[in-house]
């Protein structure tokens, strides 16, 4: 039993229903009580979706559970592909079902419709919500594609040269309550087509069950969020041979590499290889004077798999900040994380627990964390700037505009959200030549007009007067307070705490202001 | 008795579990915890109904059984017995804990009362347990709070003195209003239940006379019942004119006469009626569906029927207590459709074959009506603002008539592009 207060993911029939609702002539019949069609607003509200999930809840009560409940199924199962004619059902269990064990699958199956029915074992208490997406995807390419993998027939990347055409990829994995995958894949079709590349198929957003028997029409598959289409794409690479890139093109290095990737893997030439460096304005903006003070910025960063890795190349390498935190909620992805975060000499924090990621924040006194939603919660109480980089998110994720994370533009949307939370540069340098001045007020930002500043003072206040509480042996004397006090308030924290183990490591029992400039020396 | 028409209606639903409405009782009793002992589907629905997610470390969790809770259940109650020692010591402020019991709970019989009982004895002057069931087998949307409720009864000490106990969770102003209003009246002793503390119980007894602020607490009422408190029929405080009865009903229960209540209420219900008037002008004459979610659906729609005009098209409500919606039924114009129960397709056909001009429903079905040109308003605002007594007749009415409002501003009406 696990103590959750909010949760990164939800179960995995939630997976299940974000795969369901991407498509088109699908339909999911859920075995699960009335409260369970909760997950509805999920899309309705967070993706402001006018239309709802094709789910239908068979919503067995209590009376129902001594009598016929394979019965209610079988009803729920004759309307709905009645009523909905889909080319496609997918029949599965929540939590409770789960446990009454009525095999709606197996029941399905048995009642002579002449669609695809897959049948869906989603273990509700060992797995979440990624997981239950990608193995929905999975199962449903697998059973539309059976017949044709028997023919066990091989897909050259390279075929297109033979039949003449122009080669073909699929972009799979994007999905509803995703992040950004709406414009991901807009942007991702552009740079292909500026490269002669057609888009064969997108799915599961916005594709039907037709859609995915033509999977195998492509040369390659492109798997851009490996959290749900890495299975997938394994699966049609063992039966079809078909191969998948891995590069994510998120940031301007990995959209460059995922564009060679994809050169590569089809043998098709890269032409404009010189042009692909000024497509975006991130560079440029990076290198422009005014980012010489986003010099070695403090980031933690929590996410997905997928979006934590990307943001630590991009904060690493391309905007020049030092990832002090990385970490996953995606158990799946743990090793992947765990080795970037050891090429950045960091241990990763894989975890579910929103509490251990804000302590690991408190820790590692940030001055920007790239987080979730929970993160945004935690770096507001925190007077910490924040950018929301990945799931789960708010309805204000998912904007009105066009905003992409992945390739040219995505990098552009990048720079903007994650820069603009903090002080611009001159700014920034003015505020720490004026900040003993007594109009200034600690925290100040003048284009964020919203942020707490109050509650900055507030935290400021506390880790004053917290000065005394830190290791216990030594004393800090009055200079050294009022120097730490002059310390910008967003590395205080840290600041003190390295005093103190410089101090400790040289025996000292008292802190003075000298002391401070001795460890800030040491450590520089 | 009027005839209103009676249909029930089996299928698939498209309504919250009981476990929802921790979300406004938490803030009623911020000394109480509600630990919901579920899985992380349980976990996922209230922090995704707590929708905007009001941040901070919440004062509700979910105990989420894993596989080997399932393989013996003696090692879930073990493990469940370790999550509390956890939340005790990391929330030593708590006075009361709930725990509350949900579907996968219920289907594999773990007996939380006994855990409770267990607990009781050993935090005993320090945390009170109580249990109850929130799970969507048993319960729908706001009977959690009626579970809840039942629970923290047989901690109510008994009193032979005479008082007005206000029974359901309402906003804390609008509880003063009526504490004010009351003493107005005449009658001093007002208590409330739920309490603004949870270990500051009302006592109750043959002298308590009950006056139910909300329509979805059966058990509560039998309970209470049982304890011999005197329920006072009434309709439910809302709108003008179902304030006016329910405090009139207190006051018959009190000896005291209409004529002084008349006298009280007469100023603020001619201010409520201008108050009223812009929404009035919009909701006249429009046709109105309303969907099964609250159970305050019969109550809305002798409102907006009585007082704003609105044509009644068909009324849903998950469940139907008759003795408690009688005066209610009995306002409601002749040949009101009323449907208990729910077949979520069916009658959603019924509400785009009826055109109505305005749907109260959930949050999962109001965009996906919005984007087909129906209007809607969601149902779960009315569980979460204040819309009891006279004062709040014109927030209520408001309520309606702002999608109502908003459309004849708004120029672009299809939205074609997202369905």
């Amino acid at each position: 039993m696990e103590l959750t207060l909010w949760t990164y993911e939800g179960p995995p029939h939630v997976g299940a229903m974000r795969i369901a609702s991407s498509m088109k002539d699908l339909h999911y019949i859920l075995h699960a009580p009335q409260g369970d069609t909760y997950a509805d607003l999920l899309f309705t509200m967070i993706e402001r979706r006018g239309k709802r999930p094709p789910v239908t809840y068979t919503t067995f009560q209590a009376r129902d559970l001594g009598g016929d409940t394979a019965e209610l199924v079988k009803r729920n199962i004759s309307e709905s592909v009645e009523r909905f004619k889909p080319k496609a059902l997918l029949v599965g269990e929540s939590c409770t079902a789960e446990l009454i064990q009525d095999q709606p699958g197996a029941l399905a199956k048995g009642m002579g419709f002449d669609i695809p029915i897959v049948n869906l074992e989603l273990p509700a208490y060992s797995k979440k919500e990624n997981w239950g997406a990608s193995e929905t995807f999975y199962q449903l390419i697998r059973t539309l594609l059976k017949e044709a993998a028997n023919e066990k027939s091989k897909i050259s990347p390279q075929r297109w040269k033979e039949l003449g055409r122009r080669p073909k990829v699929n972009l799979l994995g994007p999905t509803l309550l995703g992040f950004r995958c709406r414009d991901d894949v807009i942007e991702i079709q552009r740079i292909l087509s500026e490269q002669g590349i057609d888009t064969n198929v997108v799915s599961p957003l916005n594709s039907s069950p037709d859609d995915i028997k033509r999977l195998i029409d492509a040369d390659l598959n492109i798997c851009l969020y490996l959290e749900i289409a890495e299975a997938s794409c394994e699966w049609l690479k063992r039966n079809f041979g078909m191969e998948y890139t891995t590069t994510i093109p998120i940031g301007i290095e990995n959209t460059i590499n995922f564009i060679n990737e994809v050169h590569n893997k089809l043998d098709l030439p890269l032409t404009n290889k010189e042009e692909l460096e000024n497509k975006s304005k991130l560079p440029w903006y990076s290198k422009s004077v005014d980012s010489n003070y986003l010099t070695g910025k403090r980031v933690f960063i929590f996410g997905d798999g997928t979006h934590a890795i990307a943001a630590a190349k991009i904060a690493k390498e391309e905007l020049g900040f030092e990832v002090v935190g990385l970490g996953t909620y995606s158990r799946e992805m743990a090793r992947k994380v765990r080795g970037i975060a050891k090429d950045l000499d960091l241990e990763a924090l894989i975890t579910n627990n929103y509490l251990e990621v804000e302590d690991a924040i408190k820790k590692t006194s940030p001055e920007l964390v790239l987080g979730t939603q929970m993160e945004r919660h935690s770096a507001k109480r925190l007077g910490i700037p924040c950018a929301v980089i990945s799931t789960p998110m708010h309805v204000q994720d998912v904007p009105a505009r066009y905003s992409p994370q992945m390739g040219w533009e995505g990098a552009n949307v990048i720079f903007d959200d994650w820069v603009h939370p903090l002080m611009m540069g001159l700014e920034e340098h003015l505020i720490d030549m004026f900040k003993h001045d007594f109009e200034f007020v600690d925290g100040h930002q003048s284009h964020l007009g919203h942020t707490a500043v109050k509650s900055q003072n507030n935290e400021d206040k506390n880790q004053t007067e917290n000065i005394e509480s830190g290791v216990n042996e030594i004393i800090w004397t009055d200079s050294g307070k009022a120097e730490l006090t002059k310390v910008p308030f967003f590395v205080r924290g840290k600041v003190k705490t390295n005093t103190e183990k410089y101090a400790l490591s040289k025996g000292l029992a008292e802190i003075s202001d000298e002391t401070l400039y001795d460890a800030k020396a040491f450590f520089s | 008795m009027n005839k209103v028409e009676f249909y029930k209606e089996t299928g698939p639903r498209e309504v919250f579990c009981g476990l929802t409405s921790i979300v406004w009782l938490h803030r009623r009793m911020p000394d109480a915890f509600f630990l919901v002992v579920g899985s992380r589907t349980c976990a996922h629905l209230i922090q995704s109904a707590a929708g905007v997610m009001i941040f901070a470390e919440p004062r509700f969790g979910t105990a989420i059984l894993e596989e080997k809770d399932l393989a013996g259940l003696a090692d879930a109650h073990e493990e469940l017995d370790k999550v509390v020692n956890d939340l005790i010591a990391r929330r030593p402020e708590i006075k009361t804990l709930f725990l509350v019991g949900s579907c996968p709970s219920e289907v594999i019989k773990l007996d939380l009362a006994t855990v409770a009982e267990k607990l009781n004895k050993r935090f005993l002057g320090r945390v009170q347990f109580l249990n109850y069931s929130g799970s969507g087998i048993e319960t729908t949307f706001t009977q959690g709070e009626d579970g809840a409720l039942k629970a923290l009864i047989p901690l109510m000490e008994s009193t032979d003195e005479e008082k007005l106990l206000i029974v359901g969770t309402i906003a804390n102003n609008v509880e003063d209003r009526f504490k004010k209003i009351f003493k107005s009246i005449g009658i001093n002793n007002v208590e409330s239940f739920p309490p603004r503390q949870s270990t500051d119980l009302p006592k109750i007894g043959t002298n308590t006379k009950v006056l139910l602020t909300q329509p979805y607490l059966s058990d509560t009422v039998r309970d209470l019942q049982h304890r011999g408190c005197e329920i006072l029929y009434a309709p439910f405080p809302l709108g003008i004119e179902g304030s006016s009865k329910w405090l009139l009903a207190a006051a018959e229960a009190f000896k005291i006469p209409a004529l002084k209540v008349h006298e009280v209420i007469a100023p603020l219900a001619n201010r409520a009626r201008q108050a009223m008037e812009s929404h009035k002008k919009i909701l006249k004459g429009k046709n109105l569906f309303l969907l099964p979610e609250s159970q305050l659906e019969i109550s809305l729609a002798r409102f907006l029927h009585n007082e704003c005009e609105m044509n009644l098209i068909e009324v849903g409500t998950p469940y139907l207590n008759k003795e408690l919606m009688d005066e209610e039924l009995n306002l409601l114009p002749e040949n009101t459709k009323i449907v208990e129960g729910q077949h979520v397709e069916n009658q959603l056909d019924r509400v785009r074959n009826s055109q109505p001009d305005l749907v109260v429903c959930g949050m999962g079905l109001a965009n996906p009506l919005e984007a087909e040109g129906i209007h809607t308003k969601w149902s779960i605002e009315m569980v979460f603002s204040p819309i009891h007594g006279i004062d709040q007749a014109a927030d209520l009415a408001g309520l309606f008539s702002r999608p109502l409002k908003r459309n004849q501003i708004l120029t672009t009406k299809t939205l074609a592009t997202h369905k």
